[in-house]
Formats: structure tokens, sequence, C-alpha cells
């Protein structure tokens, strides 16, 4: 038998599953495979067992940049107290059509 | 500003940084709202989710074994199919699992050889053995009823990951319970020698299934820790009560007993009481003395050691496959 | 239970195609020739299924028992379409067919009755038998037998998976390590005895084929040759310098291995005949 060799353990990848056409691919968990070939069957057997997808997405867990949380309020409060970046913020138009 | 300042600077806003992520990780806590995995959170936090995730995601592999056991056997081909399906996703909950115990930094090989080598612990439910056909409807009803009791409001677990592979394990476990139950009902609506592998199978897989929460709470000594992290729920002893209370009408509509002459309903507590449980013998089973703990692990260990050989050949083809491209965009670009 | 219903990445269906019991429901009667020939079909598929379902948690990786259990919940239903459709001819059920036949009234050729061995050497029948497959049901898919060709057409989708699967693993094995060579080459080498048997023709299936029933097998040779030489030899493999196995015309010469099968797969069935599961 063969000795374990630790570089044999195959790479992580995330999994991304549209369940159906006319919408985005959503995160649904990871797995392992040796590249993406196999990673992409591998999340057809393992993801869609039940109809779930029409397409699929795998993309090396390592490839992945992700925002800091510890940096929240930098990154995600500024947009707050911006309403003018929605439609509710124009008011004077209420009552005409289409507007 | 001399180097030992620096340092000291850095210990500072280590600390401060500490102190910081406690008070987030705390408020998020306080509002039920949920972990992900980059958040900062306590060490014992991780360490508790890393043990219990595994430990789940153990189970699910190594309880593939007991029905596994029958699929060869399995005495109709509906039946044949049906329990290929199960297994296939007890596979498939096991991956859910280790995946979302990896994103808290622990590799599945680790988990895998701390399994392998006896360090980890899995259910001890799957020590028992499968002998027979109604064996495998008994795992069924009470083995996957007593999970899906547990894993219901893990979906609310304060650790994002873990809540989201419940909810998908959940949704395709519900099939699960409901093949057992029919296929204790069939066997219990059939000859008089099927009803008594069905009774059978049920006198041996009710205690120890009523074990699958753990110890009773004076002696959980985890358990509040759990709790307050929101991971647990309800205690282990809420738990084993409501799948008490759960299971007895279901029995009754099989027309068979459970094996426990203090089983009946309690008026005033709106639940049954129910007799006291073999906790000599579940200690035994964890410490490795189950019937079947040694097979169990024989089995597992074999599958990875004859599977070493293959994951090795995938990983050099990839490797060999990543090369050549590499080779051809290299040539490619002395071409141009 | 409520679950995170914006979730849709795990939303479910049972989707809709044909089962198994929509061929009963349909209440069609096969002529008894047709119902052997399902049965040469049906059994393949039933002895396949039974050999993969033994993989399942003893794979090489996690993610491939799953792989193996789809493929083997695969074979095992087009065994139940194959021997429902059988049954009607004689009044007998999927179950009759399979637990109450003796060893010498199976119809299933050799190959899919060896054993398991190692992953090379299934991943070795199975891209034998995929490919094989493949191309009998793309031509099945034409049978002037409706319930045949419905069949073909499920059928045909699935095996397009298990044939790359199959070839995956093949490139893979062939082209890993050195060890995995040697073995993918022994898999192979053990498998293709049993491969000439896949296209003989016998005087049942030249009338159903001459009646547009059936395919006749000989006729897909040349394709199983043209599409599994490329992918031996993108593996670095070589076709087995080896003689075909005398005999094997699902007449009866039968492999050593189809008692043990049985035996394993009806004890149960046969202990309590005539029951309920």
């Amino acid at each position: 038998m063969s000795q374990e060799n630790l570089n044999a353990a195959w790479p992580l990848w995330e999994v991304f599953v549209r369940s159906s056409r006319g919408l985005s691919h959503v995160h649904a968990g990871s797995l392992h495979a040796p590249d993406a070939t196999m990673a992409l069957r591998n999340a057809r057997d393992l993801y869609t067992r039940r109809n779930e997808g029409t397409s699929v997405w795998v993309v090396p867990s390592e490839s992945i940049a992700s925002s800091d949380p510890d940096s929240k309020g930098g990154f995600f409060e500024s947009p707050q107290g911006k309403s003018f970046r929605h439609a509710t913020y124009y008011t004077k138009s209420e009552g005409v059509k289409h507007l | 500003m001399s180097t030992t300042s620096i340092h000291s600077d850095v210990a500072v806003a280590d600390i401060e940084e500490e102190r910081a992520g406690q008070e987030r990780f705390d408020q998020i806590i306080a509002e039920d709202s949920r972990i992900e995995p980059r958040d900062w959170m306590p060490e014992g936090y991780r360490k508790t989710l890393v043990r219990q995730i595994s430990q789940h995601a153990h189970s699910e592999i190594i309880g593939m074994q007991p029905e596994a056991n029958w699929i060869t056997r399995a005495p109709s081909l509906k039946r044949k199919m049906i329990l290929m399906a199960k297994v296939q996703d007890e596979a498939g909950h096991g991956l859910y699992l280790y995946s979302a115990a990896e994103t808290l930094g622990t590799s599945r090989e680790e988990m895998v050889q701390q399994l392998l080598s006896g360090k980890a612990k899995y259910s001890s439910i799957f020590n028992y053995p499968a002998r027979s056909w109604a064996d495998v409807g008994a795992i069924g009803w009470l083995v996957d009823g007593a999970a899906i009791q547990n894993q219901v409001p893990l979906c609310r677990a304060s650790y994002a990951p873990y809540g989201r592979a419940m909810v998908r394990i959940c949704k395709e476990e519900s099939f699960h319970q409901r093949q057992g139950w029919e296929i204790l009902y069939e066997l219990s609506n059939g000859t008089p020698e099927q009803k008594q592998m069905a009774q059978d199978a049920v006198n041996r897989f009710y205690g120890p299934a009523l074990q699958m929460f753990g110890p009773p709470d004076d002696n959980s000594p985890n358990s509040q820790q759990s709790m307050a992290w929101n991971i647990k729920r309800f205690s282990n002893d809420e738990l084993r009560q409501r799948f008490v209370d759960m299971i007895v009408p279901q029995a009754q509509a099989l027309g068979l007993t459970l094996p426990d002459p203090d089983l009946k309903w309690n008026e005033e507590r709106g639940h049954y009481d129910f007799g006291e449980l073999d906790w000599d013998e579940f200690m035994s089973v964890i410490k490795g003395r189950g019937p079947c703990s040694v097979q169990r692990m024989q089995h597992r260990r074999a599958a990875h050691d004859n599977g070493a050989w293959v994951r090795e050949a995938a990983a050099a083809y990839a490797e060999k496959q990543a090369r050549r491209q590499q080779d051809a965009a290299d040539a490619h670009l002395i071409g141009a | 239970m409520s679950f995170a219903a914006g979730d849709s990445a795990t939303k479910q269906s049972a989707g809709n195609a044909i089962t198994p019991e929509d061929i009963i429901a349909a209440g069609k009667k096969a002529p008894e020739d047709v119902a052997t020939y399902a049965l040469y079909l049906g059994d393949d598929a039933l002895m396949l299924a039974q050999r993969l379902g033994h993989w399942i948690s003893r794979a090489p990786e996690m993610e491939e028992d799953v792989a193996l259990a789809n493929i083997a919940q695969d074979q095992l239903g087009h065994a139940r379409f194959l021997l429902s459709y059988a049954g009607s001819a004689w009044d007998k059920t999927e179950d009759d067919l399979a637990y109450f036949r003796d060893e010498d009234e199976f119809y299933s050729t050799r190959i899919v009755e060896q054993e398991n061995g190692d992953f090379a050497q299934t991943i070795a029948r199975q891209l034998i038998f995929a490919i094989y497959q493949y191309e009998l049901f793309t031509r099945l898919m034409d049978s002037a037998d409706e319930t045949l060709a419905s069949v073909a057409a499920k059928a045909v989708k699935e095996v397009t998976y298990h044939l790359d699967h199959a070839a995956q693993w093949t490139l893979r094995l062939g082209d890993g390590t050195e060890e995995s060579h040697r073995r993918m080459q022994a898999g192979l080498y053990y498998m293709w005895p049993y491969v000439d048997e896949l296209f003989n023709d016998d005087d049942l299936l030249r009338d159903l084929a001459d009646r547009g029933i059936a395919v006749l097998p000989s006729t897909l040779r040349e394709s199983f040759d043209r599409r599994i030489e490329p992918i031996i030899e993108q593996a670095t493999l070589t076709q087995p310098d080896v003689p075909g196995a005398w005999g094997g015309d699902r007449s009866g010469n039968f492999s050593e291995q189809r008692g043990h099968i049985l035996t394993e797969m009806q004890v149960l069935a046969r202990q309590f005949p005539g029951v309920t599961w």
C-alpha cells in the first residue's frame, strides 16, 4: 500500500449553483477534487441530486478574495444615509403617473 | 522610536483588536444573528464547532456502513434503490459538514486523520450491527428520527455555515425517516415472522436511539456553553423527551411496542414518562466497546488506504496537465 | 419545519422523467420475444447495479462514493424499467424476475458479473460497458417498440454521464502515477476477454432487429472501437493483447461469479417468498 502522501490531498473548490434559468448562481458549499474537470462533475453529483440546478460553477477556494469583516464600517456603512440613491427620496412627483 | 516600543505597540493593538472582536461577537450572539467564517470568534467557540461539526460529519460517513451492508441484499428492487439513495445522501451529508468545518480553518484531511487515528469520535449508535432487514427500517425510523430531532434546531446554529449545511441536510433527510417507518410498516403488516423481525429490531434500537441525544443534562458539561453560544438550542433531555413524545404514537401506528415497561403518559407533565437508560452501556460503547467498533473503523481505514493510489494518481494527473498547459502557453509566447 | 426560503441553491424537485411504475401503469403487454430482449438488457443493468452498489462506503474518496452511487442507481433504474416491461409478458413483477429466477435463467453478459477488483478494474468495466450502452441506447431510441424507445431515451442521457465519468478516470489513472498506470492497464486486461461477447448476435436478436425492435449488437462494434481507442491512447494505455473468452452468447455460458451475485441478492427475498416488503 502506498504511503499516504499529503500532496495527494485534493484542493478545495467552492460550488455555485443556478437553480433555474434567469436566476443567479448561488453559493451551495464546497468539495474536494483534483482538478476543475472533476470538481464540476463532483459538484453535479453532490449538489444537484434533486434537480437543484441547471448550471454549476466551481472556483478554487484559494482564488476567492473577500472583504475584511473587521473593516465592516468603512466598507459597508458609507451608503447609509445616502437615500438620494433610492427612488423613494424623490417625492414631488407623487400622483404623477409612470414616474 | 525603539524596536521594543514598536513591539509593545503591536501587542497593545492585538489586545485592542481582540477586545473589539469579542465585543462584536458577543453582540452578534446577543442579537441571535449569525457568525460567518471570517468574523472574529473566541478560540473556544472555534474549537467546539470544529469538534462538533467534524464528529457530526464522521457520524454520517461511518453511519453509511450498517445500511450499506444491506444494499446488495435488499429484498425488492424498489427498496434497493431507496437504500442506495439514502446511503448516498449520508456520504453527501458528511461532505456538506466537512465543508462547513473547513471554513473554520481545519482541513478535511486533518479531520479524517483524527477519525482514522481514533482521536475523533462519532455517534456510538453506528457501532451496533444491522443484522436483519428490519434493522434498516429501525435505523431509518429511530436513528434518523433522533438525528432530525437534533438537527432541525441546528439549522439556526449561530455559526452560519453549519446552519446552512443543516438546512440542506434536513431537507434531504425528510425522506430517510419516512422510508424507515415504511419498511417497518410493511413488515409489521406482513407475516408473523416479518412482524417479529420488525419488533426485534425496534427492541434493539430503541435504547441506543434515545442515547443519541447524549448524557442527561446534569452530566453534560459542555451543553451549557454551547447553548450560551447559540449553537445548541435545546438541552439533551429536552430533545430526548420530544423524541419520545413523537415516536410513541408512531409506534402505535406501526402496531409495534417500545421496549420500556415504564413508558406511560403523564397527564400532569403533558409528556410521556420513560425508564432510565443503560448509561453504563452507553459509556462503554463510546469508549470503543461497541459490538462493531473495530469493524467500522477498519472498514473506513480500508476505504481510505485502498483509495490512496487513486487520489495520488488524480493529483499527479492534474499537476501534469497544469504543466502541459503552462508549457503550451510558454511555447506560444516564444512563437509570438 | 421552516427553512430559508430564499436559498435557491437548495430548491428541490422530483423532475418529470418516466418511472418504472409508469411502465406498469401504461398496461402494455410485451410480446414474449421482446420481453426476452428486455431481459437481455435488464439483466446486464441489474448485475452491474449490484456490483456498483457494493462500492458505496468503499470508494477511494467520499465524493466518489456519491458518484458511484449515482451510476448504480441509474443502472438499477434501467433494470427496473426493463424487468417490469419484460414481466408484463408473463404476468410477473420486476421482483419475481430479479429474485426468483435461477442462475441459468438470467441473460446477463459476463463482463457485468466480473469482480469489482480495485478501482481501476471497476473503471475498466465502466469504460467498456458505458461505451457499449451509449451506442446501444442511442440506436434503441428509434426502436419500433415504443416502451423500449422511451426507456432508451431516458437511459442514453444517464449513460452519457457514465461514459464521461469512466473516460475521465481512465485518463487520470492511465496518465497519473506509475502505480495507477499499471493498475489501469491490468484492469483493462482483466475485462478485455469479455468485450467481444457484447457484440454477439443470435437468432432472437436478428429477428427483432429485422423488425426494427432490437439493435443488432454486431452493428455497434465499429463505433465502439472508434470511441474507445482514442481514450485508451490518450490515457497512455494500450489495448490489451488478449483473446476473447470462448462462449458467452447469453445462452447459458455464464460466469462463475453469477451464482455468488444471486446468492447474495436473493437470499432474503427467497427466505420469505410471496411477502410484501
